[in-house]
């Protein structure tokens, strides 16, 4: 596995805008400081997910026991349908797609509705590092180092209204550009959170990984990343985010209802119906590791207080 | 094995030109993606996924073999060529070489012999105990695929191997419940198999033969 230079990742303003990010949140949300670091290995709760995998240190200098998957790996094997059903000919694909113009549409139950470019969203909102682990449903896993900001600081200034209860994020719709949306499923794809989710600390709009601009394949220009449930619900390439009052049907939801759920938290001891979740394979590393509650994001169990996760898969 | 030791030397002796291509061609398809795999391991052409690439890759196989050693009998029925008969041994033996891969890489290499996880997690779930039945047909039937076998078991060995057909359903069975979602490539090996097990009825056959020697 390729070991990364933290100094070839992490450009130094990116590094300033954490520090000054994370004085940010530790002022805003008392409970959610922890979350605030940010860095996967920082929460200090990845026992027995580590594989054995040894220590690198984390941008910034803190030790993290999870190796960063290498860039190879994250651009080459991607679940992108809108692509392919193949994981290996996404990146292909997709490499002439064309992300220029693009606008994010922010609406709904807001006060401030609002169109944005991604360059404005760039200036609006600094890009930091936050290195998460992703836990996809079919059981397999990486640790990516992306590049973005929390969703609440665009959530704070365009002001949900009182009724908004949950977020529904839309990728775009283009069967011209994807060519998987000519077929198969209810495209485009949706995918919704909580409010309360959303405006989580770990919950991040991202822009780039690897300290570069993400790529097609990744879910260019703008994805959503929410560490704690499988990849499937950190949606990519978004084009518009509503506030709404009403559970959103995701396309997972409406394609597989028994088997996907609206939550998709991360949990070992509730299993997709046709096979296990209790292990998963690392990405980068041979062999199983044990699949972590909230794939190892302790502080959101908060979120999730009294609630039957079993239920509510 | 039995095969190989024909009756007597007469008899190989009028394997045709034929027949001997027919059984290089099935011993030589059979190996190829062990060997395309074993190539690709050795020099690193695998998915970013390696253990789920050869679980993938040595499943495939096997469930195709076994479909193609379902059909060795319609195809003697439908087009009177004899020869074809004995692939049916053939390639089942090749399907369960690569089931006994699929199901070593599975409990060895990407469960690291952990067999709590196994037991505990995994077998429960539907996919993975029909693969298991599958297999363990697969290994009745290799275990008793000799002449020898064949004469001990007398009328009992013709009913065993018709398990054959039990082997196609659940395997297929397994294939569609181990994919994440079912796609046109998953259905068109369910309709062969379907259509094997349709060839397969007394008066089907019959049927065929008797159009064919009009
Ligand atoms: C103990 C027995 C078996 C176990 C534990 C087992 C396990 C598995 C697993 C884990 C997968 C991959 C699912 C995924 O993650 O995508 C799989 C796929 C598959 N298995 Fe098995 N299997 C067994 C027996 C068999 C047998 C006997 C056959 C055929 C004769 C077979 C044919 C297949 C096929 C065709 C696939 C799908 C390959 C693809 O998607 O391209 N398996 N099996």
């Amino acid at each position: 596995m390729t070991k990364i230079d933290p100094s070839e990742i992490t450009p130094e303003s990116v590094y300033l805008s954490r520090r000054k990010f994370m004085v940010g949140v530790a002022a805003l949300a008392g409970s959610a400081l922890l979350a605030g670091c940010g860095i996967g290995g920082e929460t200090g709760e990845t026992g027995g997910s580590t594989g054995g995998s040894g220590t690198t240190a984390a941008p910034g200098g803190t030790p993290t026991p999870d190796e960063l998957t290498s860039f190879d790996a994250i651009t080459n094997y991607n679940n992108f349908y809108e692509f392919s059903l193949d994981k290996e000919e996404v990146a292909s694909l997709a490499a002439d797609f064309v992300i220029e113009p693009w606008t994010v549409e922010v609406g709904g139950m807001v006060e401030s509705p609002r169109k944005y470019s991604i360059d404005e969203l760039l200036a609006l909102y600094p890009e930091e590092e936050r290195v998460y682990r992703m836990r996809c449903v079919e059981g397999w896993s990486m640790v990516i180092p992306w590049l973005g900001f929390p969703l609440r600081l665009l959530l704070d200034d365009v002001k949900p209204t009182s009724e908004a209860r949950y977020v529904r994020f839309q990728s775009l719709d283009d069967p011209e550009r994807l060519p998987g949306q000519r077929h198969r499923f209810a495209w485009p794809y949706v995918e919704g959170l909580r409010l309360d989710e959303a405006i989580h600390d770990l919950t991040i709009l991202s822009t780039g990984l690897y300290g570069k601009r993400l790529l097609p394949q990744n879910g260019a220009p703008i994805r959503l990343v929410v560490p704690w449930k499988y990849g499937f619900k950190s949606i990519k390439s978004v084009v518009r985010i509503d506030l709404v009052s009403e559970m959103p049907e995701s396309l997972w939801m409406e394609a597989g209802p028994r088997e996907y759920g609206f939550y998709a938290n991360v949990n070992p001891e509730v299993d997709h119906p046709r096979w296990s979740q209790k292990t998963e394979r690392r990405i980068g590393d041979f062999g199983r590791i044990d699949t972590l509650l909230f794939n190892g994001y302790d502080e959101v169990a908060p979120l999730y207080a009294g609630m039957d996760l079993r239920e509510n898969y | 094995m039995a095969e190989r030791t024909q009756p007597d030397a007469s008899a190989a002796r009028r394997l045709s030109t034929g027949a001997l291509l027919l059984r290089i061609a099935a011993h030589a398809g059979a190996l190829a993606p062990l060997a395309y795999l074993l190539w690709q391991t050795l020099t690193g052409g695998l998915s970013f996924d390696p253990i789920h690439d050869l679980t993938l890759r040595t499943g495939k196989p096997a469930f195709i073999l076994l479909l193609l050693s379902l059909a060795a009998r319609p195809a003697v029925v439908v087009t009177g060529v004899t020869a074809l008969r004995p692939l049916a041994r053939t390639l089942g033996l090749y399907a369960f070489g690569y089931a006994t891969i699929h199901m070593l890489i599975f409990v060895g290499l990407d469960f690291g012999f952990r067999w709590d996880l196994i037991v505990g997690g995994v077998l429960e779930k539907r996919y993975a105990v029909i693969g298991l039945a599958t297999f363990l047909i697969l290994l009745t039937l290799a275990a008793t695929s000799t002449r020898k076998a064949a004469r001990r078991l007398g009328a009992l060995w013709k009913r065993l191997h018709r398990l054959a057909y039990a082997a196609g359903v659940l395997a297929t069975l397994h294939y569609l419940w181990a994919v994440k979602f079912i796609t046109f490539e998953q259905w068109a090996y369910a309709v062969v198999l379907a259509l094997l097990l349709v060839a397969r009825l007394p008066e089907v056959e019959g049927r065929i033969r008797r159009s064919r020697s009009e």
